[in-house]
């Protein structure tokens, strides 16, 4: 059974129109941050949630999570729909589904001593005695590898590095023993040198049976440490497929463009970059017909029309790959 | 080719709250000619930003700088704000990583040019207006946008725009802080390829300042790699990452994801660079070096010409301090 369900997950904002706005009767506009995201997570399974800042990627993270409402759409964890579970329903689940953020230096409260940062999410689900708690802080410490654990129980934030931060967010993560765990550009914070220690971790935990939706914009690390990649644009997934497939055999146009503009780090590989012209267009005014076609390099006359839908490409080489192109 | 602009043996020190000093950048010397592209590169706390701020004497009062900035062979840094007063902005200009900064946000970016142009006696009323004009163009801003507040363009503009600004009096040398760093990956490329484009055409030399070294490789010729205030290894890109002689080079390219060689494993460095509040003895990346040896904890290195314009502060290229 599929850890994370996520079937056709619309979320709208209200765009605020103010008091001039209301009384001249402007239209109400919605910004349409998630329109229609179709999505699994497996036990044991890495998937790479890629896009650029507004395309609703973490929206989206946050509407699996249950922390903003979606206005249509279900999200079923381990078979169960929890779309419209209230509160007190919710707190049980909360445990077993976690997230890490993007800044250790925001997300870790400075005053808090590690042993009380990572002891928190205990107290606050009322687990554990005293004894227990401890115990399992030194254990989530050390699944984290910062060991041995001594060391750090009491020190500060401001006392740690960067990936030694991340390491204690993660741990306050795990400590509850979750299924799913959310992480949110879990590095693209960090110094070079210490990212690939916690995306190493990331790994090992996801081995251990851990799912892991992965936020990131970076495609390079999506690659190298995802099961499966999905390229979100606008509020939609417009390609997934597994990592290997999407990176070496992409489909969507708006993919290629991404995969493109990747520097590489060998100065002899110079890529050609197909730079795409402007922004995303912002999401209270999606384009008509395929979302993408005011960017797209290779549109068509029917792309304004047409609002593709995910399908399996004609070239795509695995069954799992999918793209929302009528070329593809 | 004489260099255009020469750093020379520059320290920079910090007085700490506690009465301590922080020996930021510890005898760094770097140079760049006319229309060419020299990345400096290196992690959080090696001291790029303060080497930047030095070469533009726009240091913090805590700091005191010893060392040379020449340019056009003339010591700028000498004379303190009097001697290079002048210079700034006009030889060399400097664009931040948050341009949302760089800018004031009451103006209109247009506004904030003329603004420039008019502070430097470059131009007057609508002869300002229509250079600036000229400027946010050759950035790729519609002149329309000249009216504009920085809150209405997006992050991709706003940083267009501080870069229009900074070539406002026709430096000879831009040097860019992070430039791309809080731009995603499509709006990051066109920045590179728009500071490509200018040295290209108009002969600009680029000091990019950046954590990011596949972006180093790419847009720049040359680069030095910084680590604990100094400069550890240095040379043409090509050589710095087919041939580095300095293990924290070595170490840094295989600790960054590349889409090519995904199967190649990532490593992680471990380990912390060390405090510079205090002395350092011996080469200051051993304790995190994979290939350490005898003379690596008591004898600091000094940077070595090797070859071709590659040097290296490692003791594996010959042992010397």
């Amino acid at each position: 059974m599929t850890l994370l369900a996520v079937e056709d997950l619309v979320v709208r904002y209200p765009v605020p129109r103010g008091l001039v706005g209301t009384l001249a009767r402007r239209p109400r506009l919605d910004v349409h941050a998630v329109d229609g995201v179709t999505l699994d997570v497996g036990s044991g399974e890495l998937v790479a949630l890629v896009g650029e800042s507004g395309c609703g990627k973490t929206t989206t993270a946050q509407t699996v999570l249950r922390l903003v409402d979606p206005v249509s759409g279900t999200v079923r964890f381990q078979g169960s729909d929890i779309t419209q579970l209230g509160p007190s329903a919710l707190r049980p689940l909360r445990r077993r589904m976690q997230i890490v953020y993007q800044d250790p230096y925001e997300s870790l409260d400075p005053r808090l001593r590690v042993r009380a940062a990572v002891e928190e999410p205990l107290v606050i689900h009322r687990l554990g005695s005293r004894a227990e708690r401890a115990e399992r802080v030194r254990d989530a410490l050390a699944r984290v590898e910062l060991s041995p654990p001594e060391l750090f129980l009491d020190r500060y934030p401001h006392e740690l590095s960067g990936g030694q931060r991340q390491r204690v967010a993660i741990a306050a993560a795990l400590v509850l023993e979750p299924e799913l765990l959310v992480a949110d550009e879990p590095v693209s914070m960090l110094d070079v040198s210490v990212r690939a220690g916690i995306l190493q971790l990331l790994d090992s935990l996801r081995a251990g049976g851990l799912g892991i939706l992965m936020i990131t914009h970076d495609l390079s690390t999506a690659a190298r440490f995802a099961d499966r990649i999905c390229v979100m644009y606008l509020g939609r997934i417009v390609e997934e497929g597994p990592a290997s497939e999407v990176v070496e055999n992409p489909q969507h146009p708006y993919t290629r463009a991404l995969l493109s503009v990747v520097p590489s780090r060998d100065p002899r590989r110079r890529r050609r970059p197909q730079i795409l012209r402007g922004e995303a267009p912002d999401a209270t005014r999606i384009p008509s017909g395929c979302r993408f076609h005011p960017r797209c390099p290779i549109a068509i006359e029917i792309c304004p029309q047409v609002d593709p839908q995910l399908e399996r490409p004609a070239a795509a080489r695995s069954p799992e790959h999918r793209a929302a192109c009528v070329r593809a | 080719m004489s260099t255009l602009l020469q750093v020379e043996d520059l320290h920079v020190w910090f007085e700490l709250p506690d009465g301590g000093e922080l020996h930021a950048v510890q005898g760094l010397s770097l140079g760049v000619g006319t229309g060419e592209r020299v990345g400096l590169v290196g992690e959080s706390g090696c001291g790029k930003t303060t080497t930047a701020l030095a070469i533009m004497g726009l240091l913090p009062p805590t700091a005191s700088a010893s060392g040379r900035v020449l340019l056009d062979g003339k010591d700028v840094l000498a004379g303190g704000e009097a001697t290079i007063r002048p210079r700034r902005w006009v030889d060399v200009a400097i664009v931040f990583q948050g341009a949302m900064n760089a800018l004031n946000p009451v103006r209109t970016v247009g506004s904030q040019i003329v603004e420039a142009l008019e502070l430097h006696g470059r131009a007057r009323g609508g002869a300002a207006r229509a250079r600036a004009a000229q400027l946010l163009e050759s950035v790729g801003i519609p002149a329309a946008r000249a009216k504009r507040y920085p809150h209405e363009l997006s992050g991709g503009m706003r940083q267009r725009a501080a870069i229009a600004m900074a070539l406002s009096c026709n430096p000879r040398v831009l040097i860019a802080d992070e430039p791309t760093t809080a731009l995603d990956v499509m709006v990051q490329a066109q920045i590179l390829e728009l500071l490509d484009a200018l040295c290209r055409d108009f002969g600009l030399a680029l000091i990019l300042v950046t954590h990011d070294l596949p972006v180093v490789a790419q847009l720049c010729d040359a680069a030095a790699v910084m680590y604990a205030g100094e400069i550890v290894e240095r040379g043409p890109v090509d050589a710095l990452y087919h041939d580095p002689r300095h293990p924290y080079t070595r170490l840094l390219f295989a600790a960054t994801a590349d889409l090519d060689g995904r199967d190649a494993p990532v490593v992680s460095i471990p380990g912390a660079p060390p405090r510079l509040d205090r002395e350092l003895v011996g080469c200051p990346f051993s304790p995190r070096c994979d290939r350490r040896f005898d003379p690596c904890g008591t004898l600091r290195p000094a940077l070595r010409a090797l070859d071709d314009g590659h040097a290296a502060a490692c003791h594996l290229n010959g042992v010397g301090g």
